[in-house]
């Protein structure tokens, strides 16, 4: 059974991610978040239900359509906002951008932009928390679109070889930027897992509570040293890949399927779990959190040329300047 | 003194810093029997869990370095094959190596990867032979070849204490030489630093890797005929030394570089290019590299033309000379 502070947590998270992603696509229509975002509207529960599964200490990596899952892990809204405007205020310097941002204020490590292989960088990080018996879990996103890459085969099989703490969570929404799932998979994620002798389990992830339960019990079979698992959560982005899309208005969803999903709308479903006083008293205080992060991202430092360098090593070591070649 | 081959300096250098360091590990594909001798011994005295085994799965190993790095740990990813960095090219160049740029510095990726059998290995094959120490250079990877039992030893320490990804390449046929020294002067060497092997006054001769001694061999033998050659080993190659080597040039004036790897965009087109835009030379610079595009690697017949020589050292420092 869930509680009514556990039902206004998560519908906390879900509203927060939902309104970020919209304040965060205004800012890309007004041309201030100039790389454009990967909308993660309409997969919210996913994020917030898998990420309330976790402890502080866990780890987590992301994918480029990750906002929610940082939002979930419970990184600053107006860090990871300036982090999308390009910002030195930014959960990453401005370095990470909408793509591949990073918090090590909240164990996310990373999101790295090649599909699939995060599921080896989680085993490793995950081998070290086994070696360490620290107890930490790591949790790895990804989509769909993953489950063909090799490395992420790669990643299963050592993760299964040593009997990792690793929750490998496919975001299942059905497309990898237009190409459908069953188009695209041989067999099915379960089968995936099962040819790695995997527990495997299949669940709704416009649910919150049902992700929520499901990512719990794949995570305490982890942290009791029972070895990884792999859950493949069923959800839909209610917005293109990108928000190029919003411009090229690709015509690979039916309007059918679509209205079917926006039936199922994760926000929804968890709102209607709670009375309207405290659905309106989350609602007004997630607007004014998220106000403080626009004007907090939107006062961040632009970062310029003379910048383009840092970071690039560590102890001081720089790369020779190219275009300035003088300098 | 005794005498330590560079196969045993590697071997040294991983052992004293596991030895020192709880958070170092060796990582790779048939570990359970030292395949390469690199870690001969170490199961042993270290235990499965620092000498770790691992499937061929070099993709999925790689990224797994990665993440126990970002995670605390210090992982030396061994490779039996050099096409194996290329099969891990992306896992290396795009990810472990941006990780710390793309985090605003807040991550650290202190991989080292471990090549110790570069180079072509006659009759082996055309997949067996590339040399692809200047691809790292390229993509801004930190990337060594030490020439020499000393260097490698001290090379390999500093390459493991690094905070970020460093791609160490010990070439074939260097694996066998010895050198007599003191374990007292076993140090860590800092990258970026190259070493006059010999001095001279006519030319400065760049060789990497084993082509240093080959470059010496040639130097003694013209040095007969006075002709002063001083012979310059980067031992880094990224980050290169260029004030190490703009000062070997300003004695010597003349430039040839030689160099294992291919022509096209290779080390020694960048060492020339920045010769030619910074360096006040005598005389155009010369090269001496393999050949663009593939190598044979299955017939030491064919590959005779295919890597350096010393003949073609010889006549690019005369033309130099000229």
């Amino acid at each position: 059974m869930t509680s009514t502070e556990q039902r206004s947590a998560l519908y906390r998270t879900i509203r927060l991610i939902r309104r970020f992603e919209e304040r965060a696509m205004g800012l890309v229509a007004s041309g201030d978040i100039v790389s454009g975002i990967h909308p993660c509207i309409g997969q919210e529960a996913v994020a917030a239900g898998a990420a309330a599964a976790l402890g502080p200490d866990d780890v987590m990596l992301s994918t480029h359509r990750g906002h929610g899952h940082f939002l979930a892990k419970g990184s600053d809204p107006g860090q990871l906002l300036a982090e999308l405007l390009g910002r030195d205020n930014g959960v990453s310097r401005g370095r990470g951008g909408s793509f591949h941002p990073s918090d090590f204020s909240r164990n996310i490590y990373t999101a790295t932009g090649t599909v699939g292989h995060s599921a080896a960088i989680a085993a490793g990080i995950a081998w070290t928390a086994q070696q360490d018996g620290t107890g930490q879990v790591v949790l790895c996103f990804f989509g769909d679109g993953a489950v063909s890459q090799g490395a992420l085969l790669e990643g299963l099989n050592l993760a299964g070889i040593f009997s990792l703490p690793v929750v490998y969570l496919c975001e299942n929404n059905r497309y990898a930027t237009t190409l459908p799932a069953e188009y695209a998979i041989a067999g099915s994620v379960p089968g995936r897992a099962a040819a790695f002798g995997l527990p495997s389990e299949v669940v709704d992830g416009q649910d919150v509570e049902q992700v929520l339960a499901a990512t719990g019990r794949a995570v305490a079979r982890a942290r009791s040293g029972a070895g990884p698992s792999v859950l493949q959560v069923d959800t839909y982005r209610y917005f293109g890949h990108h928000t190029f899309e919003q411009k090229v208005r690709l015509k690979y969803r039916s309007d059918e399927e679509l209205a079917y999903w926006r039936g199922r709308d994760p926000l929804r479903i968890a709102g209607d779990r709670l009375s309207e006083p405290t659905r309106a008293a989350i609602e007004a205080e997630v607007e004014q959190a998220l106000e403080q992060a626009v004007q907090f991202a939107l006062a961040g430092d632009r970062l310029t040329a003379a910048a383009a360098q840092d970071h690039t090593f560590s102890g001081g070591t720089r790369p020779r300047p190219g275009v300035a070649g003088d300098a | 003194m005794p005498k330590l081959s560079y196969l045993k300096a590697l071997n040294r250098a991983l052992a004293d810093e596991m030895e020192r360091d709880d958070s170092v590990f060796v990582m790779g594909e048939d570990m359970n029997f030292a395949l390469t001798n690199t870690t001969a011994g170490f199961r042993q005295r270290f235990g499965p869990s620092r000498v770790l085994e691992m499937p061929l799965s070099e993709q999925g190993f790689t990224n797994f370095a990665t993440g126990a790095a970002m995670a605390g740990r210090r992982p030396v990813v061994e490779f039996q094959i050099p096409f194996l960095l290329l099969l891990v090219f992306e896992q290396i160049t795009n990810q472990a190596n941006k990780f710390r740029l793309m985090s605003g510095g807040r991550a650290s990726v202190p991989v080292t990867y471990l090549m110790p059998a570069a180079g072509v290995r006659s009759a082996w094959g055309a997949q067996h032979s590339d040399q692809p120490y200047s691809l790292f250079a390229h993509m801004g990877v930190k990337t060594v070849v030490p020439a020499t039992p000393r260097d490698a030893y001290g090379l390999l320490l500093t390459a493991i204490r690094d905070d970020d990804p460093v791609v160490v390449f010990g070439p074939l046929d260097c694996l066998g030489l010895r050198e007599d020294l003191d374990y007292a002067e076993l140090v860590p060497i800092p990258l970026g630093e190259g070493r006059v092997h010999r001095s001279g006054t006519d030319v400065t001769v760049v060789a990497v890797g084993h082509l240093v001694q080959s470059a010496l061999a040639v130097a003694e033998e013209l040095g007969e005929q006075a002709v002063s050659v001083e012979v310059f080993d980067p031992r880094t190659i990224y980050p290169f030394d260029w004030a190490g080597l703009a000062e070997s040039v300003g004695r010597t004036g003349r430039l040839v570089v030689f160099d294992d790897g291919n022509k096209f965009s290779g080390l020694a087109a960048e060492i020339l290019a920045t010769a030619a835009e910074e360096l006040t030379l005598l005389a155009p610079p010369r090269r001496v590299t393999r050949p663009e595009a593939a190598m044979v690697g299955a017939n030491p017949g064919l590959d005779a033309g295919l890597i350096p020589t010393t003949d073609q050292l010889r006549e690019a420092i005369q033309r130099v000379l000229k």
